[in-house]
């Protein structure tokens, strides 16, 4: 199985190449990706450099465009994607279909994988992305268990690619509107949820209270670590019961089951992170490497080394597995 | 595009786990006296519930027809199980009637029939109209996150289809694998025992400092606020929107849906239909926000324009 990788800045690109990725996957300094942050991804040269790096080491280089395109300003998501075909990217990541169907059209050859964002959870719907616009690898949503994606290998005719590792949306991806809702910013209009522009850290009494907009996430009393105030990661008020109503601040780790995604026909394994550093970027890509290629019996204590890297220090297997529902 | 006959109204799918017989009830008074034009049925959130309706759906839709109205059926939103997949297959090969897709495995088997496509569905630009329209969609109802700028000019595009903008109702926003409704009440999807039927009009969940944020719906989170274009209809009217979503709250849908035909028909002041809407249902503040590019949330007040934050009591 082919390892994906993050990298938010031309420095975590080349370690992630350096650090054995099969790919790596980013975008350009605006808002037609998902991580539109501040300070993050790439210029035109940038992504050059870049590629001609990741050739020369025989990595690959996605580049997603995976915000839906704004009425009126297509344009941007056009050239954006005419430039990554001119600098040479292996394959455009794709959530809008308009998108698609303008890269499908002006630019036969060049490869299409469906991104997360697309939501494409079952074989019709994925099949209906491949006959429309030659797809040729889908990033599933993390709605399935791996069941699930058993289940739906054989009925599709493309590659699947699952996210493994870091961030973790609880809500089907590209089918949002929490954050915009609280804020007016959007995963699928400015590529970003819940933003750090419209968050704010007060101190009331013993407690650090996270906003998000004019909403509260989260109150922590002294001695606990404050999280930041990703809206699903909240806590929350329901009848008389207060906890983590949509889930914990976990993150994802469901590289214990890599035999299991093989089996169930796995084409490659994503890592989420493109706002981390390139420390984080190294370390992950070096250890999920090694433990790819490990005897499955020495993979536990390669990967017990990353849990301290992971958000709260908590993981889970999401809706991989069944109870998680 | 000039328009002569003001926009149609549409009754959506009931998003909420209403018991059979309340739902079968709310349908036959909607046949009887509310002046919609099309309404749209069928289980949109979560394929456990659909065992509640399927007993009295074949006499809705004779009432429903028997009163001139369009029966359209509602696909699920989120298909993840083989079991759903054959529902939507079945679904798709033997109906006489019209269906709306609200995922992509519906739009995928829909190919080169006539259909329309759900609120749940991201219809962003112009661009992704037009080549639904190419697959043989007949009407869009755009995403209720949508600023009344892209709405203009996604149908100045004029892609030779209908328009639809959801005008009233919580808005749907988010849909999970995961049933945080099942979660808060101690138990998780699998073995729910449909406790979202307990709350018809979504359970509320309430910030720490006891602001009023969201509603859970099984699977489906929508907001707390209630999504209410009013004073916008006119000039959702004037830029070619060819019909208003009215999606079912628990109150009564029938004065609500008389309340927007009149404020069409320019029988009532907007800004009239605001406060008796409030009447109507008390239970949520309304919000525009999306439409004026704001947080959702927002209340943008008329006329005035000045924008307040929703009332967060």
């Amino acid at each position: 199985m082919e390892l994906i990788c993050p990298a938010g800045t031309p420095a975590a690109f080349r370690e992630a190449v350096d650090a054995g990725a099969d790919a790596v996957y980013c975008g350009f300094r605006d808002e037609t990706n998902a991580r539109n942050f501040p300070g993050l991804n790439f210029s035109r040269d940038e992504l050059r450099t870049a590629i001609d790096y990741a050739r020369r080491h025989g990595t690959q280089t996605f580049v997603a465009l995976n915000t839906f395109m704004r009425a009126g300003d297509e344009e941007i998501w056009y050239r954006a994607a005419a430039d990554a075909v001119a600098l040479g990217a292996d394959a455009l990541i794709l959530a809008d279909f308009g998108l698609m169907a303008h890269v499908t059209e002006r630019y036969p050859e060049q490869r299409l994988h469906v991104s997360v964002q697309a939501s494409a959870s079952n074989a019709d719907a994925i099949n209906f992305l491949v006959d429309a616009f030659n797809a040729r690898r889908v990033v599933l949503p993390r709605t399935l268990t791996i069941a699930d994606i058993a289940r739906i290998a054989p009925q599709i005719r493309c590659e699947i690619e699952v996210f493994v590792f870091g961030g973790l949306c609880v809500m089907a991806e590209g089918r949002c509107s929490l954050s915009s809702y609280a804020t007016g910013k959007s995963p699928n209009m400015n590529g970003v949820c819940s933003p750090a522009s419209h968050v704010r850290y007060r101190q009331e009494g013993n407690e650090l209270v996270s906003e998000l907009g004019d909403y509260t996430i989260n109150r922590f009393p002294a001695g606990e670590a404050a999280g930041y105030p990703t809206l699903c990661k909240g806590r929350f008020d329901i009848a008389d019961s207060r906890a983590y109503a949509f889930e914990d601040p976990v993150s994802l780790d469901v590289m214990g089951e890599i035999d299991a995604l093989a089996a169930a026909g796995v084409s490659a394994l994503k890592i989420e992170g493109r706002q981390r550093g390139k420390a984080y970027v190294a370390e992950v890509v070096s250890t999920l490497k090694r433990a790819l290629s490990a005897d499955p019996a020495k993979r536990a204590a390669l990967l017990a080394g990353l849990r301290n890297l992971s958000e709260g220090q908590k993981t889970t297997s999401g809706a991989y597995e069944k109870r998680w529902r | 595009m000039s328009r002569t006959v003001p926009p149609s109204l549409t009754m959506g799918p009931v998003y909420y786990l209403w018991d059979g017989p309340k739902w079968r009830d709310f349908h036959f008074r909607i046949a009887d006296e509310a002046p919609v034009d099309r309404v749209v049925i069928g289980e949109t959130v979560c394929s456990k519930r659909q065992h509640f309706i399927e007993p009295h759906i074949a006499e809705v839709i004779e009432r429903l027809e028997t009163a001139g109205k369009k029966v359209v059926l509602s696909t699920l939103s989120l298909v993840t199980l083989e079991r759903e997949s054959r529902q939507i297959r079945e679904l798709i090969a033997d109906s006489e009637h019209l269906i709306e897709a609200n995922d992509l495995s519906a739009l995928g088997l829909l190919n080169g029939r006539p259909h329309s496509i759900g609120p749940l569905v991201n219809v962003y630009n112009a661009a992704t109209a037009r080549l639904l329209a190419d697959r043989g969609a007949t009407a869009i109802c755009l995403p209720p996150e949508l600023p009344f700028t892209s709405v203009e000019k996604i149908i100045a595009d004029d892609p030779g289809i209908a328009f639809e903008v959801f005008a009233f109702g919580r808005m749907p926003l988010a849909i999970s694998a995961r049933c945080a409704h099942a979660r808060s009440k101690g138990r998780i999807k699998d073995n729910c025992q449909f406790v979202c039927g307990e709350d018809p009009d979504g359970l509320p969940v309430k910030t720490l400092d006891r602001q009023s944020f969201l509603a859970l719906n099984g699977v489906q989170t929508v907001s707390h606020t209630c999504q209410a274009l009013l004073g916008e209809l006119a000039s959702l009217s004037a830029c070619g929107v060819s019909a208003i979503r009215l999606s079912p709250q628990d109150c009564d849908m029938v004065a609500v849906a008389k309340l927007y035909r009149a404020v069409l028909d320019d029988t009532l002041d907007a800004d009239e239909a605001i406060a008796l809407l409030r009447e109507i249902y008390p239970m949520a503040p309304l919000s525009n926000g999306f439409h004026h590019a704001r947080e959702g949330a927002a209340w943008v007040a008329r006329a005035r324009n000045t924008a307040h934050g929703a009332d967060l009591s």
